[in-house]
C-alpha cells in the first residue's frame, strides 16, 4: 500500500531575535510515513519539535529542507491559494479546546465555516452540522450555542466535529487529549478511533503520554530534541523500548501500582546511573 | 500530565442582547443617544427647519438681541442665529465625520494587514505610524491651508490622516493578540481565504475598540474643526459652529449672549460622545473578555506571589449538553474509609492536620453562597505523605486553600473546622496565618513559573522569607538558600541565585519552589499539583526530590493531584474526591488495588496504562506488517 503521508529530512528553523542572529533549527532532518486509514503516534516532550512537524504537515510552519509529499505530490512548498485546495483532506485538532474555537461564534457557525468556505451553499452546509453534532456524540440542540456553554471535553468533539466536516483523509491531531480529565480522555480517544474505523481517516496523533499513544496508535515514532530516534510498532515502543530515551520515557511515567511503581523507580534509576557511568 | 485547568462553569446569562438594546439600558448612554440622533436628524433637515435664510443679511439685525422673532438674536452681520447654528449643524458633522472616515480607513486597513501579515509592511506602517505621531497637528494643518486653501473639507482629510495612528495602533495589538490564538489556525487549515479570516475572524475581535475609538475621534475631529474655524482658517462663506464661534468672540462685549449658542452646540455635542464611547466600552469589553482562568494573585508568606488558580465545579450547570465525565456513580455522604495496611500502622503517629466536616463556599454577585466542598474530613499525620485526588472541579485545590488561608476572593469556609498542631484556622486571624503559613505550613504550587516574581532575583526571593519569617541575618539566609539550591539538585546554585526567573526552565524553578517551600523547616507541606505542569522524565526527577526531602526531614506533605502515577509513587494514604465530597479514604495499596467506591474504580478503569497497545494496521486483503517483513 502506498503511504498518504510521507515526511523525508524534514528541516524546520525559524529565524532567530535580532540581526545576524543563528536561525533556530526545531526539526533537524525528520522522516516519516503515514498510511491511509493508520494512526501514527508521535511522542516527545516539550521542546522536542513534535508540534512543529504537525505544523509543517498543515502548512503553519516553514519548510527549511527536505520534503513532505501528500499523496505523491510535494506540499512543503505550496503557495496559500494550492494549500487552501487541501482543505478537504488534511484537518487538524489542536490542543487547547478554549483556544481552538472562536468565542464569539455559535457551533453552527463554527462548523460550516470549512463548507461555505468550498462553497457549499448556506443551508446545505447548515443541513450537514446535525449529521456532524450526531457524529462525535452532541445532541443537535448544540448547534445554537457558543463554545464557552460546553466542557472541555464537549468542546474538543465540537473541534473533531469541525475536523471531519470536510472528510478528510488525514487529521493531525496535537495533543488533543492532554488537557481533559482521566475519564474524558478516554471518551474522547474512543470516539478518535470509532471515526478512524468508520471513515477510514488516518491520524497524526502528538502527545507527550505515552499510555495515551499506546491506546491509540497502529505505530509510533519517538521525538527527542528535533530528531526522530526510535520509530516502531504501537506495542514494541511503548513496552519494549530499544532506545535509551524512549527507555528513559517509559520509565519515568509513574504507574497506579505503588509495589510495581518501586521498581520501576529502581530500574529508572539504575538505567541513569549506568548513563552517567557510560558519561565519566 | 500538561493539564490545562478547566475554566469554572458558572453558569452565565448568555450576553446575546443587542448593543443597542444593552446602551439604551444605560441612562448616561440613552441620554447621549438620544441627544445625537438629534444633532444626526438637525444636520440633515437643518436646511428646512431653519425659521430664515441663514445667508441672508440684515442691517436691521446687526447683533440683535434675542426677541420673539428671532430666539437667539443675530450676529454682526445681520444672521440669524438660530437659523446659521441649525444649518452649521450639517457641515460641523460632515467635516468631523470626514476626518473619522479617512482615520478609519488608513488606520484600520493598515492595522490590519501589518498585523495579521507581518513583515515588511509591519515594519513601513510602524516607520509611517511613528512618524505622522511625531508631527504636531495644528502646526501641520496651518500649513496645510497656506498650501491647499481654505478647504474646510481637506483640512479635515489632513487631520483625517493624522488620527489614522490612533486606529492603527489599536487595531495592530489587537490582531497581533488575536493571531495566535489557535482558532485562526484552525481558520487557515478550513481552507478560509485570508480575506474571510480577517473578515470574520480577526475583525470580530477588534470591532469593538473601534467603535470606542470612532466616538471618541469624531469629538475630536469635532473640536478641531471648530478651532480651525474659529481662528479664521476657514471658508466664510460657509456656516459652522467654529466660525460662529469666531464670530461672537469678535463682539464678546457687546452681546456676550451669543458666544453661548455654538459653545454650547460643540461641547454638548462632544461630551455625548464621550459618553456613549464611555456607555459602549462597559458593554462591549465586558462581553469581549475570553474567560480563560480565574487568577488571582495572592501574597503568600513566603512573600512570594502566588497566582492561584481554581475551577469551581456547579454540578450540572446548564450548560451540560451531555455528560462528558463518567457514568457519575450516586454521591453519598458517606466517605469509605479503609483501616490501615500493615505498612500505615507501622508509622501510626498523631495527626498534624485535622480537617472535620469543611464546608467551602463562594459569595455570588445575587447575595447567595455557592457550596463547592461539602463536608470532608481528613487527617494528616506526622511525617506521612496523604494524597488528595480527583478530577478537575472536584474541589480538591479548594480544600487545600482552605487549609492555606489562600481562598480566592469571595471564597470562605463556611462551616467546619481546621485544625493544625493545635492551633484553630478555620476562623483564624490573618495574623495568626502570617506566623503559620510560610514558616510552619510550606506550600508548593502547580505553575512554577507563575509563582516566581519575574522583577526580582531567585536569591532574593528564597532569602526574604528566612529574614523576615526565621530573623536571619542576610548572610546566613544567603549562606543557607545557596544550601538548599545545591539539595533540591540545581547544577550551579550560585547562578541560579543570582538569575532571574525566566532565565531558568520550568522544572528548575519547581526545584527552586520547593527549596524555597522547605527552607523554613515546615512541619506540613501542601503541594497542588507539583509536577503537573512538568515533562514525564523532569516529573520523575523532581518526585524523587520530593520523596527524599520528606524522608530526610520527616515532614507530612498533602499532596493535591489528579495522577494516579504520581499518588502511587509518593503517597502513604489516599483522599478520593468527587464533586466537593470525599468518597473513599485509605492506605494507597488498598486504594489503588481494591477500592470499594465505584468511583473510585471508574477514574481507575480509565486509566489507559493497562490496556493492550492497538497493534499494527491491518488492511483489507493484505498480510499483517509482521509477516510481510
Amino acid at each position: 500500500m502506498n503511504a498518504l503521508l510521507e515526511v523525508e529530512d524534514l528541516v524546520v528553523e525559524y529565524p532567530g531575535k535580532g540581526l545576524r542572529a543563528q536561525p533556530f533549527r526545531a526539526l533537524k532532518g525528520v522522516s516519516l510515513d503515514i498510511r491511509p486509514g493508520e494512526t501514527m503516534g508521535l511522542v516527545g516532550e516539550s521542546g522536542s519539535g513534535k508540534t512543529t512537524l504537525g505544523r509543517a504537515v498543515l502548512g503553519l510552519a516553514p519548510v527549511t529542507e527536505g520534503s513532505i509529499r501528500y499523496a505523491g505530490r510535494d506540499i512543503g512548498h505550496l503557495g496559500r491559494r494550492p494549500r487552501r485546495a487541501l482543505a478537504d483532506q488534511i484537518q487538524v485538532v489542536f490542543q487547547d479546546p478554549y483556544s481552538s474555537l472562536n468565542p464569539s461564534l455559535t457551533i453552527e457557525q463554527i462548523l460550516t465555516e470549512p463548507l461555505t468556505a468550498r462553497g457549499v451553499a448556506g443551508t446545505q452546509a447548515k443541513g450537514r452540522v446535525r449529521d456532524l453534532l450526531d457524529r462525535v456524540g452532541l445532541p443537535a440542540g448544540a448547534a445554537t450555542r457558543l463554545p464557552r456553554e460546553f466542557s472541555g471535553g464537549q468542546r474538543q468533539r465540537i473541534a473533531i466535529a469541525r475536523a471531519l466536516a470536510l472528510s478528510p483523509r488525514l487529521i493531525v491531531c496535537d495533543e488533543p487529549v492532554s488537557a481533559l480529565d482521566l475519564s474524558t480522555q478516554a471518551r474522547v480517544l474512543d470516539l478518535l478511533i470509532e471515526i478512524q474505523e468508520n471513515t477510514g481517516v488516518a491520524y497524526l496523533f502528538i502527545t507527550h503520554d505515552l499510555a495515551v499513544v499506546r491506546h491509540i496508535s497502529h505505530r509510533v515514532a519517538v521525538m527527542y530534541r528535533g530528531e526522530l530516534v526510535e520509530t516502531g510498532d504501537g506495542d514494541q515502543v511503548t513496552s519494549r523500548p530499544e532506545h535509551p530515551y524512549t527507555q528513559r520515557l517509559f520509565l519515568a511515567a509513574p504507574v497506579p501500582d505503588p509495589d510495581e511503581q518501586q521498581e520501576r523507580r529502581a530500574a529508572r534509576r539504575a538505567l541513569r546511573a549506568e548513563a552517567e557511568g557510560d558519561a565519566a | 500530565m500538561t493539564a490545562i485547568d478547566i475554566p469554572p462553569a458558572i453558569p452565565t446569562a448568555p450576553v446575546r442582547a443587542s448593543l443597542l438594546r444593552r446602551l439604551v439600558r444605560r441612562p448616561l448612554g440613552l441620554a447621549s443617544a438620544i441627544f445625537l440622533v438629534i444633532v444626526a436628524i438637525i444636520a440633515v433637515v437643518g436646511e428646512w427647519i431653519a425659521p430664515y435664510d441663514p445667508n441672508k443679511a440684515s442691517l436691521q439685525l446687526v447683533l440683535a438681541p434675542p426677541s420673539p422673532a428671532h430666539p437667539l438674536g443675530a450676529d454682526s452681520s445681520g444672521f440669524d442665529i438660530l437659523s446659521r447654528l441649525l444649518v452649521a449643524t450639517q457641515v460641523s458633522m460632515a467635516a468631523a465625520l470626514v476626518a473619522l472616515v479617512t482615520a478609519l480607513i488608513l488606520g484600520v486597513i493598515s492595522g490590519l494587514i501589518a498585523g495579521y501579515y507581518r513583515g515588511w509592511f509591519d515594519s513601513v506602517a510602524s516607520w509611517a505610524t511613528s512618524l505622522i505621531m511625531a508631527l504636531p497637528g495644528m502646526v501641520v494643518l496651518l500649513a496645510a491651508r497656506a498650501v491647499l486653501g481654505p478647504s474646510v473639507w481637506l483640512a479635515m482629510l489632513v487631520f483625517g490622516v493624522l488620527l489614522a495612528p490612533a486606529f492603527n495602533r489599536l487595531v495592530y495589538a489587537a490582531v497581533v493578540a488575536v493571531r495566535g490564538e489557535l482558532f485562526i489556525d484552525a481558520a487557515v487549515v478550513s481552507g478560509l481565504s485570508d480575506m474571510r479570516i480577517i473578515g470574520r475572524h480577526v475583525l470580530s475581535v477588534v470591532r469593538a475598540p473601534i467603535i470606542i475609538q470612532s466616538a471618541i475621534v469624531l469629538s475630536i475631529g469635532i473640536a478641531i474643526q471648530a478651532g480651525l474655524e474659529f481662528l479664521g482658517m476657514g471658508d466664510t462663506a460657509v456656516p459652522t459652529w467654529g466660525q460662529m464661534l469666531n464670530d461672537a468672540f469678535i463682539n464678546m462685549y457687546k452681546t456676550p449672549l451669543s458666544l453661548v449658542w455654538p459653545s454650547l452646540a460643540i461641547s454638548l455635542t462632544c461630551i455625548a460622545l464621550t459618553l456613549l464611547a464611555n456607555a459602549m466600552r462597559d458593554e462591549l469589553e465586558r462581553t469581549v473578555v475570553v474567560r480563560r482562568r480565574r487568577r488571582r494573585a495572592v501574597t503568600t508568606a513566603t512573600g512570594s506571589v502566588a497566582a492561584v488558580t481554581t475551577s469551581i465545579a456547579t454540578g450540572g450547570g446548564d450548560g451540560e449538553l451531555i455528560d462528558d465525565s463518567v457514568d457519575v456513580p450516586v454521591v453519598s455522604a458517606e466517605t469509605i474509609v479503609h483501616p490501615d495496611d500493615a505498612l500505615t500502622s507501622a508509622q501510626l503517629t498523631e495527626p498534624i492536620l485535622r480537617i472535620r466536616d469543611l464546608h467551602v463556599g463562594y459569595d455570588q454577585p445575587d447575595g447567595s453562597v455557592l457550596e463547592v466542598v461539602h463536608g470532608v474530613s481528613l487527617e494528616v499525620r506526622k511525617g506521612e505523605v496523604h494524597g488528595l485526588i480527583g478530577e478537575s472541579g472536584s474541589g480538591k485545590t479548594q480544600t487545600a486553600f482552605a487549609v492555606l488561608g489562600l481562598l480566592p476572593r469571595g471564597g470562605s469556609v463556611t462551616s467546619g473546622a481546621i485544625d493544625y498542631d493545635g492551633t484553630a484556622l478555620h476562623s483564624a486571624p490573618e495574623k495568626v496565618y502570617a506566623s503559620i503559613r510560610g514558616s510552619r505550613i510550606g506550600y508548593i504550587p502547580q505553575e512554577p513559573m507563575s509563582n516566581l516574581d519575574p522583577s526580582f532575583t531567585i536569591g532574593s526571593q528564597l532569602v526574604e522569607p528566612l529574614r523576615v519569617g526565621l530573623g536571619m541575618s542576610t548572610r546566613d539566609a544567603r549562606a543557607k538558600s545557596l544550601a538548599l539550591l545545591e539539595r533540591v539538585g540545581i547544577p550551579n546554585p550560585k547562578r541560579t541565585f543570582a538569575a532571574y526567573p525566566f532565565e531558568v526552565s520550568g522544572g528548575m524553578a519547581q526545584r527552586v519552589l520547593i527549596a524555597g517551600a522547605v527552607s523554613t523547616d515546615p512541619d506540613l507541606i501542601i503541594a497542588d499539583e507539583p509536577t503537573t505542569a512538568l515533562d514525564v522524565t523532569v516529573q520523575a526527577d523532581v518526585l524523587d526530590l520530593l520523596r527524599d526531602l520528606q524522608r530526610e526531614r520527616g515532614m507530612a506533605m498533602l499532596l493535591v493531584t489528579h495522577n494516579f502515577g504520581v499518588v502511587s509513587d509518593l503517597c502513604d494514604r489516599v483522599t478520593v474526591m468527587q464533586q466537593g465530597l470525599f468518597v473513599e479514604s485509605g492506605p494507597v495499596r488498598t486504594i489503588l488495588k481494591k477500592p470499594s467506591h465505584p468511583y473510585t474504580q471508574s477514574l481507575l478503569d480509565a486509566i489507559l496504562d493497562e490496556g493492550p497497545a492497538r497493534g499494527p494496521l491491518v488492511a483489507a486483503g493484505e498480510q499483517p506488517e509482521g509477516a510481510r517483513a
